[in-house]
């Protein structure tokens, strides 16, 4: 996770900044330069909601080398409350207990490690309410 | 009138009792849960560090003190577990908050005080009609040493106290600070461990600089403990605080609130702030809370706070300390402890 | 634009090649093509490979296949479309010979996954990095995530992804090129290491290394080469999200809905003229979501089919009679290609034990990522 695109991405992962579509008002995280839904280019920064709701999960046994020291853990599809879905892990949470439709709400983590030597990279992680 | 217009608290859900610790080195958990009045201490998880657990503790801040956080003209973390050894943890605050970037930012390190001397400088900055407010916190993810004494205390959490002029909660009356080059306990450059100088660290380090401090706050502010509601004193294990309070003059109920540590363990530079914090939510108007910390090498910050009728506005209005304390805890054993806290060898 | 067939084709076993360098692999399967086919010469190449510079840090693969196979100097493009980089390959190939360009094209698709890369992270590429990857999921997890929403909302059940597997290995048990002949049962499915709740070792497709080659050339001269030709009745690719999150729904892969519809419109035909099909079985859950997606069964129902065996050699419509990726391999960028073989092995009557009867109309559906590419190729006996 080189430097210029760990940078890039910060206002999404830290804040959760979305691109909402003058047009057509759909949202899209992380923005982008073409709506996909009406193609148009004109878009406004919105701050997504921060509690959602679990539509699909798994729990990761085998990861890659950068998460290899942290399974199993849980990784969801959530639904926030303004109807963004996004791809998150699941914090904290008993892995028995896990279920469709439970609710969570969007917190600040530690994602990986640059190795050793480089870079701690941060982002959201969801929890359970 | 300058003072604290907003505080916030955060502790990770994870534990670790005594008995587990003391299973793996063939020690006697009762005795050590009686020499240091300490039953379990909380773990960070995986992804969580000094970073994570002050931008946690800020969000609560920013909640209580309800301002724009670009208004804010200083970030200063205390820590001695920064995830960076250069990079101030308080960059990576900013960014998450939406703080900044007309701000001041920098890592303050001096053993268990660091977040006492953050709060001190956030707390002067405003008081110097420098900026409008500023934000002093204190958060630690320290490493106790595998079969160390200090392997049952050192533990993670943090809080975070924004200082200005408008709203305040907590008015600041006195302060001070007593230091001086102590060798009671540090950390070389490079090591994954601090060292320590056993027994040295009680009567030469903590109570020498503690009650100094203490008395020297007191002559100061031409008051007696009987004055106090709260005590809260630095907390490296249960015990000492209390024989510090004994030492002082101060009743085991006044320092009962901020006592914290049985069942939080010693969150470092975040053991007084986290204590004051847990004050700050049962607080009521016109209570007069007495704080000192300890830092080794060492040194201690003393401060007087008068709780204002504005405290009952703010105190719901975020996550409460105990609530994080008592509830939805989850309990490792050491295996996992030491996964989390990364103790196991790896190769490269 | 003309009619293309295929006239010959090659396949290496698929399994884990320790002696075999990616070199190897590939001109071992294109020389098998080229000799099946009996042509004296290739205009043009095409070789598809999902990560060569991941797995063994070579790119510019169609450079180096073209000076290994002896054809420089040949023109020769590497062609990705992570899982599914066969099917573009072919795809490619297709539009060559079709359009007039060239007469004779190999299309092949190779991939060497044993090296010693972290294979997870590799495949984990085919994926949204910045906002799938980033967050810890692996590619068993997005077909994990798919699974448990499809079981979800439809009651499919966890026997149902079992049963696909169980079927396929008992199809590839006569397969001499498959990697896995075993037969396996429904209990060793439910009982093997979980990957990616709810998936296990057993649901997933293996890391195989492995080759297939085909050859095409316009139908009008297909009958001058020695090989049996098989009609290209069409073809068609559709792109879905990159991200599984960004999916108007979990539990349907737009991407193949799209293109089966256009494969379909070329062809003249419906899903219930297709007589077999192979299918990217990548994880158990893929064949049966896809099963719906081709509109071989309604949406909801693919998990009854396999249980009520209408996907097996001697049901309504056999699925993946050459084991598929489950048991066959998944040497990625070869699968595309060897879906092709399957349909012309069935289509020229030479599919042995495996043999569909009646086989007219065979349909192949390869895949990217968690859906977000989509090749489907519909060919014909003559």
């Amino acid at each position: 996770m080189i430097s210029p695109r760990y940078h890039r991405e910060k206002p999404q992962r830290y804040r959760l900044e979305a691109g909402k579509c003058n047009s057509c008002e759909h949202i899209s995280f992380p923005p982008r330069l073409v709506c996909p839904k009406c193609k148009s280019k004109e878009f406004e920064t919105v701050n997504l909601s921060d509690e959602g709701t679990i539509k699909t999960f798994t729990i990761i046994r085998v990861a890659s080398d950068i998460f290899a020291l942290q399974t199993p853990f849980a990784v969801g599809i959530v639904e926030l409350n303004d109807g963004v879905r996004l791809t998150t892990q699941i914090a904290d949470v008993d892995l028995d207990q896990l279920k469709i439709g439970l609710k969570v709400k969007m917190v600040f983590r530690k994602i990986q490690d640059e190795g050793k030597s480089g870079l701690h990279c941060y982002g959201y992680k969801s929890v359970l309410i | 009138m300058v003072g604290i217009v907003g505080y916030g608290s955060y502790l990770p859900r994870y534990r670790i009792k005594v008995e587990s610790i003391a299973k793996e080195w063939g020690s006697d958990p009762e005795a050590l849960k009686r020499g240091l009045q300490l039953f379990e201490k909380t773990v960070p998880g995986q992804d969580e560090d000094t970073i994570t657990i002050s931008v946690e503790a800020a969000k609560g801040a920013l909640k209580r003190a309800n301002i724009n956080p670009k208004e804010i003209g200083a970030l200063y973390i205390g820590s001695e577990s920064h995830p960076y050894a250069v990079k101030p943890s308080g960059t990576v605050v900013i960014d998450a908050l939406g703080i900044g970037p007309h701000v001041h930012v920098a890592s303050y390190e001096f053993a268990c005080k660091a977040g006492t001397e953050a709060m001190y400088n956030a707390y002067a900055l405003v008081k110097a009609d420098e900026m409008k407010y500023a934000m002093g916190i204190g958060a630690d993810t320290s490493q106790g040493a595998p079969g160390d004494a200090l392997e049952y205390s050192a533990s993670a959490g943090g809080a975070a106290f924004i200082m200005g002029k408008e709203n305040v909660v907590a008015e600041i009356l006195f302060t001070t600070s007593y230091t001086s080059d102590t060798p009671d306990f540090w950390r070389r450059e490079h090591e994954y461990y601090p060292r320590h100088a056993g027994r040295f660290t009680g009567e030469p380090a903590y109570f020498k600089h503690l009650v100094t401090a203490d008395k020297i706050l007191l002559k100061k502010s031409v008051m007696k403990p009987e004055d106090f509601k709260y005590a809260v004193f630095h907390m490296p294990n249960g015990k000492f605080p209390q024989m510090a309070g004994k030492k002082l003059g101060f009743t085991k109920e006044q320092l009962e609130t901020g006592w914290i540590v049985p069942w939080m363990g010693n969150t470092y530079s975040g053991s007084s702030p986290t204590a004051l914090a847990a004050v700050l939510d049962v607080a009521k108007p016109g209570d007069k809370i007495f704080m000192v910390s300890f830092g080794s090498g060492a040194g201690s910050d003393g401060f007087i706070f008068n709780v204002t009728d504005k405290i009952k506005d703010v105190q719901d209005k975020a996550v409460k300390l105990r609530d994080m304390l008592d509830n939805n805890k989850i309990y490792l054993d050491y295996g996992e402890y030491a996964k989390f806290r990364e103790k196991i060898i790896l190769n490269e | 634009m003309r009619e293309v067939a295929v006239i010959g084709t090659g396949m290496t076993n698929f399994g884990e090649l320790w002696g075999k360098s990616i070199k190897d692999i590939f001109v071992e399967a294109a020389l098998e093509a080229i000799e099946s086919a009996g042509v004296d010469h290739i205009d043009s190449i095409y070789v598809g490979a999902m990560s060569s510079g991941l797995f063994v840090g070579q790119e510019h693969l169609g450079a180096v296949m073209a000076d290994y196979l002896g054809q420089n100097p040949v023109p020769a493009t590497r062609v990705e479309s992570a899982c599914a980089s066969g099917g573009a390959s072919f795809r490619a190939a297709y539009h060559e010979v079709a359009s007039g360009a060239s007469d004779i094209v190999l299309a092949g698709g190779v991939e060497k996954m044993t090296d010693g890369a972290d294979v997870t992270e590799a495949l984990a590429t085919a994926a949204d990095q910045d906002y799938e990857v980033y967050q810890g999921i692996t590619f068993p997890g997005l077909y994990a995530m798919i699974a448990n929403a499809h079981m979800h909302e439809f009651g499919t059940k966890r026997e149902n992804l079992a049963q696909v597997s169980v079927k396929n290995h008992k199809n590839g048990s006569n397969n001499p090129n498959a990697q896995f002949k075993s037969i396996i049962t429904v209990d060793q499915v439910l009982n093997s290491t979980l990957v990616a709740d709810p998936l296990r070792l057993l649901d997933c497709s293996p890391v195989s290394d492995g080759g297939a080659a085909v050859i095409l050339c316009p139908m009008d001269i297909a009958k001058k080469f020695t090989g049996t030709p098989v009609r290209i009745k069409a073809t068609s690719q559709a792109s879905g999200t990159i991200a599984l999150h960004s999916r108007d729904s979990l539990t349907t892969l737009d991407s193949v809905k799209t293109a089966a519809e256009k494969a379909y419109k070329m062809a003249g035909l419906k899903p219930a003229d297709i007589n077999f099909a192979e299918v990217h079985d990548c994880f158990t859950i893929a064949e049966i979501v896809v099963s719906e997606d081709l509109g071989f069964f309604e949406k909801g129902k693919g998990g009854a089919a396999v249980e009520e065996g209408k996907t097996a050699m001697d049901g309504l419509i056999p699925i993946n009679t050459s084991g598929g990726l489950k048991s066959k391999g998944h040497p990625v960028g070869a699968t595309g290609i060897a879906q092709i073989i399957e349909l012309y092995e069935q289509l020229t009557g030479q599919a042995g034990k495996r043999q569909v009867k009646n086989a007219k109309i065979g349909l192949a559906q390869n895949m990217g990522g968690s859906g977000a590419s989509c090749v489907i190729n519909i060919l014909e006996a003559i």
